[in-house]
């Protein structure tokens, strides 16, 4: 779906990420979710008494916009919860702009905590029970990027190899960035090497399992005139749930980014070659070979080529995952709140050593569920208004 | 073509377990659609019409995608998405000594299985040409 929200309705304003990492034992997912809340709007010079429109989502707290209201003591603020899993921050930014503009309220969060390294991923995100998948024990989500992964490399000759070139250049990224997890280089082979998870993704192909959290702030066009930071505008966005389950899943090897992106161009007035920096939700190796297809940047089956040799890395044609991403960064469950923060960074400049010189428009797409929920925000700095 | 025409049903999930029961593969077709609907459903998902039939699979089907699981503890094992003839797919096993050997595009055929640890019993698929 998409939503008819023109560019400058609302504007974003602030951004922070919460501890990172392995925060410690004790700490709640709602804790880093209010850190995150705190240091965005320290970011842009916004009291907490200001906000009145808290969006957000966790796996560990099933009434999360109730326990974000009673940590920050506010008790009329507007409520949005939604959860479609990691994309969940795309479509919640999307509905916090909706509902800046259309008076609900003035600052509104989105935010996100997790504590899954410290409490393990089975006690924070327990798998439902679904009669026609859990009796065959895939291992979810893994198995289910596996299976999408193991048709892509059938109909398109994608190969292990350029699988573990994604995984390559988003440790070259984090290399970059101060606040990534991993600090070591890694080398294709490394990714080959690695313990197999489900066949063909091993352990380097999967996303790191991290405590962390953060949040962007959302606020009219004349409230953010004063604030410390410039603005960043949200110039489109769309959504496409294509299955939960996947083997509901329409088609391995085409994913609803097609769709969800087609809407945020179309919104925006933009195409893919107008984006100067990419996010895209790298849960596992595969995820951004099919989105770099989905979203126009490659024709569909050429994601593996196009990924290879350097070509999304530090120097290469295409900056993708500049924070490092889900692979190498962090990844505490949910992870589409990182793509909008590290978007508001780019276009702000203030990406240090991997900035991207002169970047104007970024694209954020998120993921969610097992390729099920595609949700895709395309931003723009100053010069885009 | 074999069709369950027992009017009324209960739940849908009971309804396709009791097919497994008897060693049946069911699944719905929708006439409107001019489709198979898989997993079952209270309606056709495709009109919204209560005109959901039932049918049993020739149980014949083609290998869509296929993992294998490396656990932690144990041996691998496979896991597979199965596209029946009939036009519908699901999650399943191919039966064979070595999960790695299960291709993409290999002819399987359907088998009903009860597990120790499972209350229900489960559709697990096994080489077409070994089948008996």
């Amino acid at each position: 779906m998409t939503t008819d929200f023109r560019p400058g309705r609302a504007v974003l304003v602030g951004a922070a990420e919460s501890d990172l990492g392995a925060v410690g034992e004790g700490f709640s997912a709602i804790d880093l979710m209010a850190q995150g809340v705190y240091r965005a709007l320290d970011d842009c010079g916004l009291p907490v008494g200001e906000v009145d429109g808290l969006f957000c989502a966790t796996s560990q707290n099933r009434l999360a916009g109730l326990a974000l209201a009673e940590y920050l003591n506010l008790p009329e603020a507007y409520i949005d919860s939604t959860s479609t899993g990691g994309s969940s921050f795309m479509g919640h930014l999307a509905r916090a702009e909706a509902a800046v503009a259309a008076g609900l309220c003035k600052v509104a969060v989105v935010a996100y905590g997790s504590t899954q390294r410290s409490l393990g991923r089975k006690n924070t995100s327990r798998p439902e029970w679904n009669p026609y998948e859990s009796p065959f024990k895939p291992f979810l989500p893994p198995t289910a990027y596996a299976l999408a992964a193991a048709r892509h490399m059938h109909e398109f000759g994608t190969t292990r190899e350029q699988l573990a070139e994604v995984a390559v250049a988003a440790r070259q990224w984090a290399l970059l960035n101060p606040a990534a997890w991993e600090k070591e280089p890694l080398t294709v082979e490394d990714v080959l090497a690695s313990r197999m998870v489900s066949y063909p993704l091993t352990l380097r192909d999967c996303c790191l399992v991290s405590d962390g959290g953060g949040a962007v702030v959302v606020t009219t066009p004349a409230r953010a005139r004063a604030l410390r930071k410039p603005p960043v505008y949200l110039l489109g966005s769309g959504h496409c749930t294509t299955h939960l389950t996947i083997s509901n899943m329409p088609d391995l090897v085409n994913t609803g980014a097609r769709v969800s992106g087609s809407l945020a161009y179309a919104q925006a007035g933009l195409t893919s070659s107008d984006i100067d920096v990419v996010g895209l939700y790298d849960a596992f190796t595969i995820n951004p070979i099919l989105f770099l297809e989905d979203l126009g940047f490659c024709a569909k089956g050429e994601g593996g080529a196009f990924v290879s040799g350097g070509r999304i890395a530090p120097g290469g044609m295409l900056p993708v995952n500049t924070n490092g991403g889900g692979l190498s960064y962090c990844h505490p469950g949910m992870y589409g709140i990182f793509l909008l923060i590290e978007a508001i960074r780019q276009l702000r400049g203030e990406c240090g050593r991997r900035q991207v010189p002169g970047a104007e428009v970024a694209l954020a797409h998120g993921n969610g569920g097992v390729l099920s929920s595609q949700y895709t925000v395309i931003l723009g700095g100053a010069s885009t208004q | 073509m074999q069709t369950d025409e027992q009017a009324g049903s209960g739940a849908p999930y009971a309804r396709y377990v009791r097919h497994l029961k008897a060693g049946e593969l069911a699944y719905q077709f929708s006439p409107v659609a001019g489709r198979a609907v898989f997993f079952p459903r209270v309606r056709c998902p495709y009109s919204g019409q209560d005109c959901l039939e039932w049918r049993i699979s020739a149980g014949v089907g083609t290998v869509y995608s296929t993992s294998v699981v490396y656990p932690r503890k144990g041996d691998p094992y496979n896991v597979a998405l199965i596209d029946l003839d009939e036009g519908f797919r699901l999650m399943s096993r191919v039966v064979m000594d070595d999960p790695m050997q299960v291709a993409i595009g290999q002819r399987v055929r359907f088998q009903a299985v009860a597990e120790a640890e499972l209350d229900d019993p489960i559709p697990v698929f096994v080489p077409l040409e070994s089948a008996p």
